[in-house]
């Protein structure tokens, strides 16, 4: 680990110096287990069996030659499986999607839905058998047609408000001297981490043991009890790495189908998700569809706002995609008016990925609003300056802070935006238009209560027991500083363990919420023993324990609008007789609170940023409207951004520490990605003249508006 | 996947016995293509015979001064060879436009002119597909199919062929040499595979249980002065949406000589010969360049979704023969 | 006159880092289930088992493959080199030194794969192959620079869903550098 000490003029010296990962040597050397990899003696091998149809009922399934085929074990459907109980709400606030409670009855509501688990002596065996699995069905009518005409499309509730109704919109609309009116429209995209779900399930002497690859450990704990009826002490769940997840990593069907096939087989059952299997099972972000108008004078500060999202679900339980929320936070305007709807399909349930509603809720507002730049001949930073907001546009509640001009200012500067023409498709190096585009992003900042033991071990080192996830954010390691810094000792000798249930409850890693919530309770807990050390002579041989728990100090927080900020640049190539697009180079400056490990961050910043590249330009998931399926459900056919699109990009940050957090710390899990997309598309404008409202900009689209095209000349 | 017998031959005539002796055997070479159509049940053979230890790794000269490239060769070793460097520039830069550099390191020259479909119909076995199961359809015309055939297909398949290397060895004018119980036999690349018509189940003309020996490349002078254009829809590890090899040979700002083809846009590596004819003997300049392309794409029926091609083609053409061009006069 | 049936398991030995193994294979075991399921070779990881990852890169022969299209069988008699034989027993290849320290990595699944075809990408551009992205492949142009583009196409099989694209790419051209240098003060000794 590097211990470089920096100029810091405090006593804390880890806390926002670079540091390389506790884990890294484990990493690099192929040492760190994930969850499929853990060694059991006895294990068999689940292997899911999925619909074929959209929609229906299963009217039989012929097990018999399956069971008599080599090494098969058992065979787990909704006629022979274990009960499980659905109806509760789990620690997260919010019932379960039934798609994990599996093998429950004979109906079908989509492509991809589980309907057995075949278990084996090797995974061999276990994959032919459930291959060979022949299933009958009785099939409906399906719709997946998914479009913003759908006449079933109805305002949800959920983390937020479905609509918000500020004056009166017409009026504004009519009375404003410049007006947008576009349809945004983002496709299926799937989270796709390189780890795919895996999960091993055992009974050791009355508990359940689960090794996973999850977010949460607790969080899986409690939802696995809940469905199976089991005492939540006599769980245990655990997930030391975490191949990567972005909101998919919860509770699924393999977890509890291996529980399931473990309790019947009374052995240990692995089951991993393939690839193909993930495009159904492990949830994804919903299309949507997003109309947006924005009125305006002639200066640009707008008078209208009105923002629509539409986005689907499935027909057994209900997720949406809340994009419209992100103008609730961003500008104001005297009509102010947003609304996420939502429509349920014949369809798998989509789930939170990396920045919900923030992702492509930003693609549409920071397009419009650069279409909005345009239309009045105001650079679009000039035009955010001037919507610039005193307080929540919706709440009315003041900003805990907001430093989003101060990104805007810093960006500009560092990208050279001052010497920019805003005029499109005047710039030709050889075969490439060249164009640069900006947009603005927001990620809410929250903290979710927390508990965390700390042991002042008889060696003198320091032991951090808390249930954080580390799914690739750096969160070991900067727990690891952040204790340290707490307890006033060298990061060497604090040692954080994590991502197992018995550790107790905490947040999970999402929301860009994980850090922040743990940094909280691992410095309360620091706090506490320092002060127990101080009083005691000596230590015992098993050492000084303490506890914390965050809930009352996180259920006192002030209301406030709490929200990180950014300032997105990018500068892009687009052959316009070919249909390539490149990105040449990124830029992002944020506002996100205190930074713990810049060397991490920066790589969250830049991960995230990476995802705007290929949201904007690469990832598509297609559904065959015909069989309700998804065409080319693996990752040649569902393309992610892979080395040769992605230039250098540059991210840094400004000093905005959260006044009411412990550490400073307000989350950088997620704004990366947010605005991204925005600014590459209003590059591509700039360097085209083409506005492309539906991402992602495929060559076939460059092509398709080619005859739209601004081709002037230089200086014309 | 089901279970499989495994050999491993040794000579060529042991395995065209093992492969004459079973119907359902398969040759294994790189199986990079093939490994994964059996995970996805697409291929299910009963045998696989390991040809990745026959003597037919070798690139060597021929008499005439063309090259003779063994079927064994894996693609890494063919794109860095010096004399494909040298003299077929475009088929170096087609083979490292394919794949990655780990699958290059795999695939054969043999199991890549084999290499099935990437249309994602054909992938599914839920779903229908005519080239998969005969007479089952092909859904690809009413649905998904923005990266599908735009030249040679027919109402029973509309899917692409997904060779880099092969777009390059047809635009060459290469010969694919095979060995079966009978005898040796030959085949040129441009009558190996089969047109589409209303079986598009049966792809090459190769005869039951032969196996391709190697490749051979007569000399063309003109082959030196060539370039590979792919375009697809990230930068790079992903199957072309459409793609060029050409070669060209300008002098006095005339057309002498021109091989041309296209790739992603036919059920086969498209030898454009109408557009050829336009070339040769005209004026090297863009009008002539993009009246070949429209003589080519003249018999293009193109889907909904996937009319872009034709523009994409057209472009691509003029695009990369007026780079030769300038190169040419450098 | 058909052959008799073959069986479908094989006893083979496999040769990795330099160790042999021997065991019992049903043929459809790729090498990188045999590495992961029966010879606790874990390090290669199964992201995709498609080929279309670059998570399970392994070294066959000393050059870069995916061992997910591997069959077990097949590999039988090449010599396999996996992320767990690349240090030095506690020495880590100048390559996993430099994803460490440049933090090339954020989840950590693609990394040994990343590595390994890292690893690979050096010695391929050492040999003078050109890439898909070379201007001039011809051998008279010599070997292309290994700049930044030329390490991205190189490395464009494998995928990083993190998108720690840009600390990899810098750790790749970091071992690179220190690889050509270590190699022209070699040479200057002799």
């Amino acid at each position: 680990m590097t211990t470089a000490t920096t100029g810091t003029t405090t006593a804390k010296g880890s806390v926002g110096t670079a540091h390389t990962r506790v884990e890294g040597r484990d990493k690099v050397t192929g040492a760190a287990r994930y969850a499929g990899e853990i060694p059991f003696a006895e294990l068999a091998y689940g292997w899911l069996a999925l619909s074929t149809v959209a929609r229906g009922r299963i009217r039989s399934m012929d097990t018999a030659p399956v069971l008599g085929m080599p090494g098969v074990l058992t065979v787990l459907h909704h006629q022979n499986a274990p009960r499980v109980d659905s109806d509760y709400v789990g620690m997260l606030g919010v019932p379960p999607d039934p798609t994990a409670a599996v093998f429950q009855h004979d109906r079908v509501p989509h492509v991809g839905w589980p309907v057995a688990l075949v278990v084996a002596e090797t995974s061999e065996q276990a994959r032919e058998a459930a291959e060979a699995l022949v299933v009958h069905y009785e099939e409906e009518p399906h719709d997946v047609a998914f479009s913003g005409e759908h006449p079933d499309a109805y305002p949800l509730d959920a983390h937020m408000p479905a609509v918000t109704e500020k004056g009166e919109l017409e009026p504004e609309l009519a009375a404003s001297a410049v007006v947008i009116d576009a349809e945004y429209t983002t496709p299926e995209e799937h989270h796709n981490p390189m780890e795919p779900h895996a999960a091993t399930a055992l009974w050791d002497g009355g508990r359940l043991e689960v090794v996973d690859s999850n977010q949460g450990t607790m969080w899986v704990a409690d939802e696995l009890a809940k469905l199976l009826s089991l005492d939540p002490a006599s769980v245990r769940v655990r997930s030391e790495h975490v191949g990567g997840g972005f909101g998919s990593k919860g509770v699924r069907a393999h977890q509890v189908a291996a529980v399931m096939a473990a309790t019947v087989l009374q052995r240990p059952v692995r089951v991993v998700m393939t690839r193909r299997q993930m495009f159904a099972l492990a949830g994804y972000r919903s299309p949507t569809t997003q109309r947006i108008r924005l009125g305006a004078d002639t200066d640009g500060r707008l008078r209208a706002l009105d923002h629509r999202s539409l986005s689907l679900t499935s027909t057994v339980h209900e997720f949406i995609e809340p994009s419209a929320g992100v103008g609730r936070v961003m500008y104001d305007a005297d009509a102010h008016h947003t609304a996420n709807r939502l429509v349920r399909l014949d369809v798998p349930t989509p789930t939170w990925m990396r920045a919900p509603g923030e992702a492509p809720g930003s693609f549409a507002l920071e397009a419009a609003l650069d279409e909005l730049a345009e239309k009045c001949g105001i650079d679009p930073i000039e035009l955010r300056v001037r919507n610039e907001p005193e307080r929540g546009p919706v709440s009315g509640l003041p900003f805990s802070s907001r430093e989003l001009l101060t990104c805007f200012r810093e960006g500009a500067r560092r990208f050279g935006w001052a010497d920019r023409d805003p005029r499109p498709g005047l710039r030709r190096e050889g075969r490439w238009l060249l164009g640069t585009g900006t947009a603005a992003a927001s990620f809410p900042a929250g903290a979710m209560p927390s508990t965390a033991a700390m042991t002042a071990e008889a060696d003198g080192t320091f032991t951090v027991r808390i249930n954080a996830s580390d799914i690739g954010t750096g969160a070991r390691t900067a727990l690891t500083l952040i204790a340290a810094d707490a307890l006033q000792v060298a990061p060497d000798r604090v040692q954080v363990r994590i991502g197992d249930s018995d550790f107790g409850p905490a947040m999970i890693a999402g929301g860009s919420m994980g850090t922040r919530s743990w940094a909280w309770a691992v410095t309360a807990a620091a706090d506490e023993l320092r002060q127990r050390l101080a009083l005691s002579a000596g230590l015992p041989p098993e050492g000084i324990t303490v506890r914390s728990d965050t809930s009352e100090a996180i259920g006192a927080l002030a209301q406030k609008e709490r929200h990180s900020f950014g300032a997105q640049f990018a500068e892009v190539a687009v052959d316009p007789a070919i249909g390539e697009v490149r990105v040449r180079r990124m830029l992002g400056i944020f506002a996100a609170g205190r930074i713990v490990n810049p060397l991490t961050a920066r790589n969250q910043f830049v991960g995230g940023m990476t995802w705007g590249i290929s949201m904007a330009l690469h990832e598509e998931a297609v559904r065959d409207q015909a069989t309700g399926g998804h065409y080319g459900a693996d990752l040649a056919g569902y393309h992610v951004a892979t080395h040769a699109d992605v230039p250098l990009i540059e991210a840094d940050w400004v000093d905005d520490p959260d006044p009411d957090d412990p550490v400073g710390i307000k989350g950088i899990g997620e704004i990366g990605i947010v605005g991204a997309a925005a600014a590459i598309a209003n590059a591509v404008w700039h360097a085209t003249g083409v506005r492309h409202r539906s991402l992602p900009i495929r060559p076939d689209r460059v092509l398709a508006a080619g005859g739209e095209a601004v081709t002037g000349a230089p200086d014309a | 996947m089901k279970e499989f017998g495994y050999q491993r031959a040794f000579d060529v005539s042991g395995a065209v016995a093992l492969l004459d002796a079973d119907p359902d055997a398969r040759v294994l070479g790189g199986g990079t293509n093939l490994v994964d159509l059996m995970k996805t049940g697409v291929e299910r053979p009963a045998r696989l015979v390991d040809v990745r230890e026959l003597p037919l790794d070798k690139i060597e000269l021929t008499d005439d001064g063309g090259l003779r490239i063994g079927a064994t060769v894996t693609n890494s070793d063919l794109a860095v060879h010096p004399e494909v460097r040298r003299r077929y520039p475009a088929l170096t830069q087609a083979v490292l436009a394919g794949a990655s550099g780990q699958l290059r390191n795999m695939a054969t020259v043999g199991g890549n002119l084999l290499q099935r479909t990437r249309c994602g119909y054909f992938a599914d076995v839920t779903k229908p597909c005519n080239k998969r199961v005969p007479g089952s359809g092909c859904p690809a015309i009413e649905g998904e199919h923005h990266n599908h055939a735009i030249l040679g297909a027919s109402e029973h398949c509309v899917a692409t062929h997904p060779s880099d290397m092969g777009v390059a060895l047809t635009a060459f004018d290469a010969v694919v040499t095979y060995e079966t119980a009978d005898g040796p036999g030959e085949l040129p690349l441009t009558e190996f595979y089969l047109p589409v018509g209303d079986t598009p189940h049966l792809e090459t003309a190769l005869p039951p249980g032969a196996l391709i020996t190697g490749v051979t490349l007569p000399p063309a002078p003109v082959t030196v002065l060539s370039r590979y254009r792919k375009v697809r829809e990230r930068a790079s590890y992903a199957f072309a949406i459409g793609s060029i090899a050409a070669a060209l040979d300008v002098r006095d700002g005339v057309v002498r000589d021109v091989r041309l083809a296209f790739g992603a846009v036919a059920s086969r590596p498209w030898r454009a010969r109408a557009a050829e004819r336009v070339l040769t003997g005209a004026p090297a300049d863009a009008a002539t360049f993009a009246a070949a392309a429209d003589a080519e794409l003249a018999a293009a029926e193109p889907l909904p979704h996937n009319a872009y091609k034709v523009t994409l083609m057209r472009n691509l053409v003029v695009a990369v023969l007026t780079e030769l061009t300038e190169e040419s006069t450098r | 006159m058909a052959p008799a049936p073959s069986s479908t398991f094989s006893a083979i030995t496999l040769n990795i880092n330099g160790e042999k193994h021997t065991l019992s294979v049903d043929h459809r075991t790729t090498l990188l289930d045999a590495l992961r399921e029966r010879l606790d070779l874990t390090g290669t990881k199964k992201g995709c088992d498609q080929g279309q990852c670059g998570a399970c890169t392994v070294l066959l022969d000393g050059r870069r493959a995916v061992a997910c299209l591997q069959l077990a069988v097949a590999a039988e008699g090449r010599e396999i080199t996996t992320i767990e034989g690349m240090a030095e027993s506690d020495q880590l290849h100048p390559v996993q030194q430099a994803f460490l320290d440049l933090d090339g990595y954020q989840c950590g699944y693609c990394t040994p794969g990343q590595i390994c075809s890292a690893v690979a990408v050096i010695e391929e551009h050492a040999a003078g192959w050109p890439s898909a992205v070379t201007d001039d492949v011809r051998p008279e142009a010599g070997p292309p620079p290994l700049t930044a583009d030329e390490i991205r196409e190189r490395m464009s099989g494998n995928l990083c869903r993190c998108g720690a694209y840009v600390s990899i790419v810098q750790a790749v051209a970091r071992a690179a550098a220190a690889e050509a240098e270590t190699t022209e003060t070699a040479e200057a000794a002799a």
